[in-house]
């Protein structure tokens, strides 16, 4: 029982283990840097197929065939910025994970920026604006609220006395 | 005072513009970088004819269609019978762009289902399909009589948007041309 057990545990690690093997493709690297360069370049540019994965995550056949192609690029000698060009002619800005700033995308950039920049100006119009005001002139709604009620309570009480 | 009334009513109608416009607007159709551009050049094997070839400056001249499939491609089979249908009416030649695979399946998908296309271009590797920023098959493009890519449709093509998108480009070359 323990022996077949131990078996089934054995087998299913060796399965983890060659799992995790199939998910990357075997390239042949010519340096570490260069393998560090393929794994920078990869991780920024988005698979078309599923597209919230990058092509380093997605097993997508097109994602493997872009992968390969960015290594050949990368033995061609062309620069980083050249092969991301060399996608974005083909498959437009969208294949990048960090879009360009242009005239397109300036609200992707910036609109978060304005809109801080909005609350802030709020921000400090308003406190300005208390911190002007004479204490006495701020009306508080409980007070007044306090003071009507007691008013009439005086005014229920009053025949009796 | 007033301004603080209005105000969360307005970013209110603000974003719910901004949404509303994403709404019916489908996420996995990426706008082709190509349209009006020169188509990339490609010479490829003709399926079932090797080794005859064909490359683009063959195919240049007149407006044509190239209508990527595959044996493997489901949504291929949907179109099917409307691609048989446009390329027997003949507005424009239809060519096959036979993207990532198997020789042998591929021919034997055009025995089972019918061979619509002048010509179908073996893209084994799928690297002219790259080339053409294809990301799933069934794509559609049309390439006109100068070579640039006019038009481009994702997914199976039907009489509504051939009649949409590629017959008034169609009407256009044949007006238009010299």
């Amino acid at each position: 029982m323990r022996t077949c057990r131990r078996l089934i545990l054995g087998l299913l690690t060796g399965l983890m283990l060659v799992s995790a093997g199939w998910a990357i493709d075997p390239q042949d690297f010519s340096s570490p840097a260069e393998e560090a360069r393929y794994w920078e370049l990869i991780e920024e540019l988005r698979c078309l197929v599923c597209q919230n994965q990058n092509l380093a995550d997605s097993n997508a056949p097109l994602a493997k065939d872009l992968r390969d192609q960015v290594l050949e690029l990368m033995q061609k000698g062309m620069s980083n910025a050249e092969i991301k060009d060399y996608l974005v002619v083909r498959y437009g800005d969208f294949v990048l994970y960090n879009p360009p700033v242009k005239p397109a995308t300036w609200g992707l950039w910036f609109g978060p920026l304005v809109i801080a920049l909005l609350g802030a100006v709020g921000l400090v119009v308003v406190l300005r604006r208390r911190a002007a005001m004479d204490p006495a002139e701020i009306a508080d709604p409980d007070q007044e609220e306090l003071d009507r009620r007691l008013e009439a309570l005086e005014s229920e009480q009053d025949p009796r006395s | 005072m007033k301004l603080s009334a209005v105000l969360p009513l307005g970013v209110f109608l603000v974003l719910g513009i901004l949404l509303a416009s994403g709404i019916g607007k489908d996420p996995t159709q990426i706008p082709s970088p190509l349209l009006d551009k020169p188509a990339p050049e490609f010479e490829l094997p003709v399926l079932g004819r090797e080794p005859e070839t064909l490359s683009k400056k063959d195919l240049s001249g007149a407006p044509y269609l190239l209508n990527v499939w595959a044996s493997w491609c489901p949504a291929c089979q949907i179109e099917h019978p409307y691609i048989t249908e446009l390329a027997e009416r003949g507005p424009v030649p239809v060519y096959g762009l036979n993207w990532k695979d198997a020789r042998e399946d591929a021919i034997r998908w055009l025995d089972f289902f019918g061979d619509p296309y002048r010509a179908s271009l073996f893209d084994g590797d799928g690297r002219t399909g790259i080339d053409f920023g294809v990301y799933g098959a069934p794509e559609t493009f049309l390439i006109g009589a100068d070579g640039r890519v006019l038009e481009k449709h994702i997914g199976p093509l039907d009489a509504a948007a051939f009649q949409e998108k590629f017959a008034p480009l169609i009407q256009g070359q044949a007006t238009g041309a010299p």
